[in-house]
């Protein structure tokens, strides 16, 4: 692998290339962010965003008590949100543990979701402790039940002690599995890394490695997919572009449960990486939760008032 | 795609504008002589008509003034004085949109700023200084102070409330009375305030205020019943104003121009030091006297930094300053505008390479796109002279002490900013500049308690914190 000309593989280089960042100024980043989420979004641009922000849903189940009969569910929500109205888009993908990929890629087939992607969380998913080996075959399981999206979780240890090259020496080899079979995200659990700067860091690591997506959080720690958090990622993949040419997503998952939160992330997308990055090929938000709150306020903006949440389907 | 944010403007229904307004003495409106229009900057739509203050109004002013100083306001004890900025405080805060919107449409900056910076920080400083009335011998003059009596004051147009706020809250706090002066573009919500004095039962002629433009400051200025002057505005004004009052009794702070630099290292954050470059020459369009409006770059980083800054200024949202998403509103006035214009003129036939976002300016009002100049060095007169709008001037530098060159190298000596990672970095290049304000990996920021001021022909003395509170008083054995 090249590692588009940055780096060659070995930890020296590596080293040398993260250390040519600059730092993230965490009052400046809070700031900026902050700043963003005071935009005002309103009627026809608050309709696009609301249906942008729809498309652009990894709808997620991550349960221990995930069943087929839960994840059928799921799959049938995601190509059709709200059997009432046709012109709601379906969701981008489904997020689901390897085990239920098999039952999930099946079912979507089944009922015409075909064009709606299966992400299998991978990596010894959330923690990543677990040895290569394991790991290694958890990616192939996922693949060969027929995940098209790879959503693997970074050693986070080793990246707090300072061991990058094992980091990213596993992101290329879960690149290399994945191939053209999938698209592969890496997630950071930026709760666990703490600082922007790592998160920095982490990001560019990530793209080098090949990654195709960056992804804040596994939305079991908290705090997850904050707006600065989001910001210093869409900086990092804007950055990227610049030198490289190539355009890599980012995924923020968890903590973002309602249509305010997910018009900002849209907002952080629009005046940081662009609005070349306003497509689910580039941006995704994982959540469970949020999907129906943004039926519900397109339902208000259609109808002029809210209705009752029995008018949303619970799954 | 493409996500276009649809208009989103702030109501004007909460300001009710009369047609024509007097002058506030002695705790009443009272009707003015002669009157000049108001205008919206953004729209030159003629908002009101202002009255221009002679002789007779100030004297009256001044008369007030004097009365509500020996018969009350310094008789009173600090705990009480303090009830009453308190109050005004209070009344601030409630009716902070009404302020928010009437200071956007008379002054043309965007909604976001006068809602979230002007309006909050004016109520903040009546809230802190409300709180040393009664605790004046902690002010460093010893235990015994007295205030000056009757000060007068003139503010700029850049910052209308937010300036009055800090010339009255102080001065009240110390037990002086007031004459203010608003800008002549910019009167609305000083006369505002003056019903807030009114609805907090301020006792008359604590505080008067009378609108008109430069022959009134000097009246002010030149009356012999005035003991205090305090001027923010032009270094040229701030001039005149020291030799009127040199051979008086009076005692003056002046707060004038500058020409920040703004240093940006190459161990920065680049990403924050773009964000404070632009906050610090396009925030208020540039009309802030400690405007960074020199960018003293590194020159490792420069072609990093001046192409992320491009990218980024052409997000700056240019337009109605009542829209909620605006970044960067109108000019104040066509006088200003031309001046800018004028400024930039000469920066173009001096050889510098002018670049300006590249976004749609309305057709009516005054407008100017945020601009920046390179290949600028420190013989050009836009590294000199203060232009203050959103044009900023970039230079390079090599080495730590000949950024520190760069910068002190002017007859300003307001404010300055470093970007570094670099602690020790950043202590060093502190001590080294020539300001009054210093600020590490940020810009712009105000906050009551901290003393605001400058060094060299930035002016003279302080506002905010002790040292600012400590200028609207004078130590017993001192007069």
């Amino acid at each position: 692998m090249s590692y588009y000309g940055l780096v060659d593989g070995s930890d020296a280089s590596l080293k040398g290339f993260l250390k040519t960042l600059s730092g993230v100024d965490q009052v400046g980043a809070d700031a900026r962010a902050a700043m963003l989420a005071t935009r005002s979004i309103k009627t026809t641009s608050k309709r696009w965003a609301i249906d942008t922000a729809i498309s652009m849903v990894d709808l997620t189940t991550l349960e221990g008590a995930d069943t087929p009969g839960k994840v059928q569910a799921l799959c049938t929500k995601a190509v059709r949100p709200d059997p009432s109205d046709s012109t709601v888009p379906s969701v981008g993908a489904v997020c689901v543990y390897n085990d239920m990929v098999g039952i999930a890629r099946q079912h979507l087939d089944l009922i015409g979701g075909g064009h709606v992607g299966v992400a299998a969380v991978s990596t010894a998913f959330p923690s990543g402790r677990a040895s290569i080996e394991v790991k290694i075959q958890d990616t192939k399981d996922a693949l060969d039940a027929g995940a098209s999206e790879i959503d693997m979780v970074i050693d986070r240890g080793a990246f707090l002690s300072g061991k990058y090259i094992d980091v990213f020496n596993e992101i290329v080899l879960i690149r290399e599995l994945c191939g053209k079979r999938a698209h592969l995200k890496v997630i950071f659990e930026t709760g666990e890394l703490v600082t922007y700067d790592n998160v920095r860091k982490a990001s560019f690591l990530a793209m080098v490695a090949g990654a195709d997506f960056i992804k804040t959080s596994t939305g079991k720690v908290a705090p997850a997919a904050t707006p600065p958090v989001v910001l210093v990622m869409l900086e990092a993949v804007r950055d990227f572009y610049a030198m490289t040419q190539v355009r890599i997503g980012v995924k923020p998952a968890g903590g973002i449960r309602n249509t305010k939160d997910a018009i900002k992330q849209l907002v952080l997308v629009n005046e940081t990486a662009g609005p070349e990055w306003l497509t689910p090929s580039l941006f995704r938000i994982g959540a469970s939760a949020l999907l129906n709150d943004l039926l519900m306020q397109r339902m208000k903006m259609d109808d002029g008032y809210y209705a009752s949440p029995a008018y949303v389907t619970i799954d | 795609m493409s996500f276009e944010y649809a208009p989103a403007p702030e109501s004007r229904s909460v300001v009710s504008i009369k047609p024509k307004y007097g002058h506030f003495i002695g705790g009443k409106f009272v009707t003015g002589a002669k009157h000049f229009p108001t205008i919206n900057p953004a729209t030159e739509e003629v908002l009101s008509h202002i009255a221009l203050a002679g002789k007779a109004e100030v004297d009256a002013a001044v008369k007030a003034a004097r009365q509500a100083y020996t018969s009350t306001w310094s008789k009173m004890a600090g705990k009480e004085r303090g009830k009453y900025l308190f109050r005004i405080a209070r009344i601030l805060q409630e009716r902070a949109r009404e302020f928010a919107v009437l200071e956007t449409l008379d002054n043309g900056k965007p909604i976001r700023e006068s809602r979230d910076v002007d309006v909050p920080l004016a109520a903040a400083h009546f809230f802190y200084h409300a709180g040393w009335a009664d605790k004046l011998e902690f002010a460093g003059l010893g235990t015994s102070t007295k205030p000056h009596g009757v000060a007068g004051q003139i503010i700029p147009w850049n910052f209308p409330l937010l300036m009055l706020a800090w010339k009255v809250a102080p001065a009240l706090a110390a037990g002086n009375t007031v004459v203010l002066k608003p800008a002549e573009s910019t009167s609305l919500t000083a006369l505002l305030f003056a019903e807030v004095c009114q609805q907090a039962e301020l006792p008359a002629g604590v505080v008067n205020i009378v609108t008109g433009d430069g022959s009134t400051g000097a009246l002010i200025v030149n009356h012999p019943g005035i003991d205090k002057i305090a001027f923010t505005g032009s270094t040229e004004v701030g001039k005149l104003i020291a030799r009127a009052v040199a051979p008086t009794h009076k005692s003056v702070t002046l707060e004038l121009g500058g020409k920040a630099a703004n240093i940006v290292f190459e161990d920065a954050a680049i990403d924050e030091a773009i964000e404070g470059i632009v906050n610090g020459i396009f925030f208020n369009q540039g009309h802030v006297c400690c405007a960074g409006s020199r960018l003293i770059l590194q020159e490792s980083v420069a072609e990093e930094v001046l192409d992320k800054l491009k990218v980024r200024m052409a997000k700056i949202r240019v337009g109605d300053p009542l829209d909620k998403n605006t970044d960067l509103g109108a000019i104040n006035s066509k006088e200003q505008l031309l001046k800018i214009r004028e400024l930039s003129a000469i920066g173009d036939s001096e050889g510098a390479q002018r670049w300006s976002a590249p976004c749609e300016l309305p057709k009516k009002g005054f407008w100017f796109a945020p601009t920046i100049f390179t290949g600028v060095t420190q013989s050009h007169r836009i590294a000199r002279e203060e232009i203050f709008g959103p044009v900023l001037s970039v230079l390079t530098f090599r080495t730590p002490q000949e950024a520190i060159d760069k910068a002190n190298n002017t007859p300003f000596g307001l404010s300055a900013g470093i970007w570094s990672e670099k602690g020790s970095r950043i202590l060093w290049a502190s001590q080294q500049l020539r300001a009054g304000v210093v600020w590490a990996n940020t810009f712009n920021k105000f906050d009551p308690t901290s003393p605001f001021g400058g060094y060299k022909e930035s002016g003279w003395g302080r506002e905010g914190g002790r040292h600012g509170l400590s200028a609207y008083l004078k130590g017993v054995g001192h007069e």
